[in-house]
């Protein structure tokens, strides 16, 4: 009996979010925030609270985060990484400081302390590169000479993750500063090992998981994955960070089979990391936090904007390209979600962070593709008016 | 070449008109044609997905008549010769037909002198090299000659 019910449930939440994936394609949005949406209204406080299948989306929201990290690995190659950051490191460091700030000041006036500072810079810091790339796709804006500047703060973001989630997750944990240090170096020596192996012994790891029928090979895959993630997250570097890390690894002609393979499993696991994410946040909490998300997604609006701005003049791009970039920044979603899932089983952190980064992370998710659409008749209409008044 | 992490490579060149103009390869493998906007060189007036056969059709477009033009100045000299380029339609009767079929020489007086597939060209092509659709055949005859071989290899 419980299993039929379990089952029910179960296809009662896949087939909700089927048709709320559906919705945000009709209405030209992420399905993120639907996602999040959808958790809420299933957990706790929420109109048709489950039970009986936690046991399985709790893991199956764990296998999202690695699978969502280790397709964001497999779409960089160890070149595409060093090149950014011999091109970009000012760009990502502008980008950290003027996003992470907003985070970590808001977090440390709600009294939340250093750790839910730390956690809250991340949440405001990162953009979300899914989102982006599917919107610069769509607005045609691939080809233009702001995209490789956009997609160099990704890389950056992406990379800067990897030390930052070990951090983050040893801070949390609590482990003392030896300890975390400890932690912190196994992250920095895995990370350099990782890309010197890739760009020089690429075709070694890809090997490993290589093979020429598509089952054997989705198989291997996924195991290595999930074994890496697992040791990974003994070590505290976080599973994550071990998924991202393998998919850099991954050489590129067998990182296009898996993105392949892999991508639907994302898609399916994701979905659920996002629901579980809405599950465990109360949705009565969240008219208390309404006031500071939407100053912070005000405040990081603009930040975003800025360090975009500042990139594109990098990359020596005109005003009009400079303001795409910094819109097209805007958007925040899985990697926001990803920072607070973690934080979110910590004693160290306050109830009202999970709604907060909720809150904040519907609203950038779906103002971030507005503004990268408006930002061009926009900055159109005020240069006119400049214009005329000259 | 410009790398796009995680979308594909982008490579781009200035025309002497200032125009940014350039090819965007997708991971995936397929490509658009970019064609950067007048007002706001940064951005792309034009971003065109084409596939395989595409991208060798314009290829052809832009290449072939370089070859007719480098022809016709080395026939300048020769009174009355003239080089053109004909399409073999899809409709054509000498599709997977060999060269030797259209008699081109016997009835209209013409040499075929290159034929070009895929941006590639078979200078002096056999009687036994089959045509495909969508081949561009040069030609090298006098005025009436190369009407002739028109008709000839639309309507056999």
């Amino acid at each position: 009996m419980e299993t039929a019910l379990a089952l029910e449930e179960l296809g009662a939440l896949f087939f909700g979010l089927g048709v709320l994936g559906r919705l945000a394609g009709r209405i030209g949005i992420s399905p993120i925030p639907l996602y999040l949406l959808g958790g809420l209204a299933f957990g706790q406080g929420g109109l048709l609270p489950l039970a009986g299948i936690g046991g399985f989306t709790e893991l199956a929201s764990e296998v999202g985060v690695v699978l969502l990290l280790l397709l964001l690995g497999l779409e960089y190659s160890a070149s595409d990484l060093v090149g950014g950051l011999k091109r970009s490191w000012l760009a990502g460091i502008v980008d950290m400081v003027l996003n992470g700030t907003p985070g970590a000041v808001a977090a440390l006036l709600l009294g939340w302390g250093p750790v839910g500072a730390l956690a809250m810079a991340g949440v405001t810091w990162v953009s979300s590169s899914g989102i982006i790339a599917k919107v610069l796709s769509d607005l045609g804006r691939l080809g233009n000479r702001e995209t490789p500047a956009v997609l160099s703060v990704l890389v950056m973001e992406d990379l800067a993750m990897a030390l930052y989630l070990p951090i983050t997750t040893a801070v949390l944990a609590s482990l003392g500063f030896l300890a975390g240090l400890r932690t912190v170096g196994i992250a920095l020596v895995l990370l350099v090992v990782v890309l010197v192996v890739a760009l020089r012994f690429g075709g070694a790891v890809s090997a490993v998981v290589d093979s020429p029928t598509s089952e054997v090979f989705l198989l291997r895959v996924i195991g290595v994955a999930l074994l890496v993630a697992g040791v990974a997250s003994q070590l505290q570097v976080s599973a994550g960070v071990g998924a991202f890390l393998l998919g850099i690894a991954i050489s590129e002609d067998t990182a296009e089979n898996a993105t392949r393979v892999l991508s639907p499993l994302r898609d399916l696991f994701a979905a659920v990391f996002f629901v579980v994410f809405g599950l465990n946040t109360d949705p009565r909490e969240i008219p208390a936090v309404i006031p500071v998300a939407l100053a912070l997604a005000v405040v990081t609006t603009l930040t975003k904007i800025g360090a975009g701005w500042f990139a594109a003049q990098q990359a020596g791009v005109g005003s009009l390209g400079r303001w795409r970039a910094g819109a097209a920044l805007v958007a925040r979603g899985e990697f926001s979600i990803v920072i607070a899932g973690l934080a979110l089983g910590s004693a160290a952190i306050d109830p009202e962070f999970a709604p907060l980064a909720t809150t904040y992370v519907l609203l950038m998710a779906v103002l971030g593709p507005v503004l990268a659409r408006v930002v061009v008749p926009v900055h159109g209409a005020l240069s006119g008016r400049r214009r005329a008044a000259a | 070449m410009t790398r796009l992490p995680g979308i594909g490579t982008k490579q781009e060149f200035v025309t002497g008109d200032g125009r940014r103009v350039g090819v965007l390869t997708h991971r995936d493998g397929h490509r658009e044609l970019l064609l950067a906007a007048r007002d706001d060189p940064d951005s792309c007036a034009a971003t065109v997905p084409m596939t395989e056969t595409e991208c060798n059709a314009l290829g052809t477009l832009l290449g072939a008549p370089n070859l007719v033009a480098k022809l016709q100045d080395q026939q300048r000299e020769v009174e009355g010769v003239n080089t053109a380029q004909f399409p073999i339609a899809s409709g054509s009767p000498y599709v997977g037909r060999p060269l030797g079929d259209t008699a081109m020489r016997t009835r209209a007086g013409t040499s075929i002198v290159a034929v070009v597939r895929d941006h590639v060209v078979s200078p002096s092509p056999r009687p036994d090299f089959v045509f495909a659709a969508g081949d561009l055949v040069v030609i090298v005859g006098t005025g009436e000659g190369l009407k002739q071989a028109a008709e000839i290899l639309e309507a056999g």
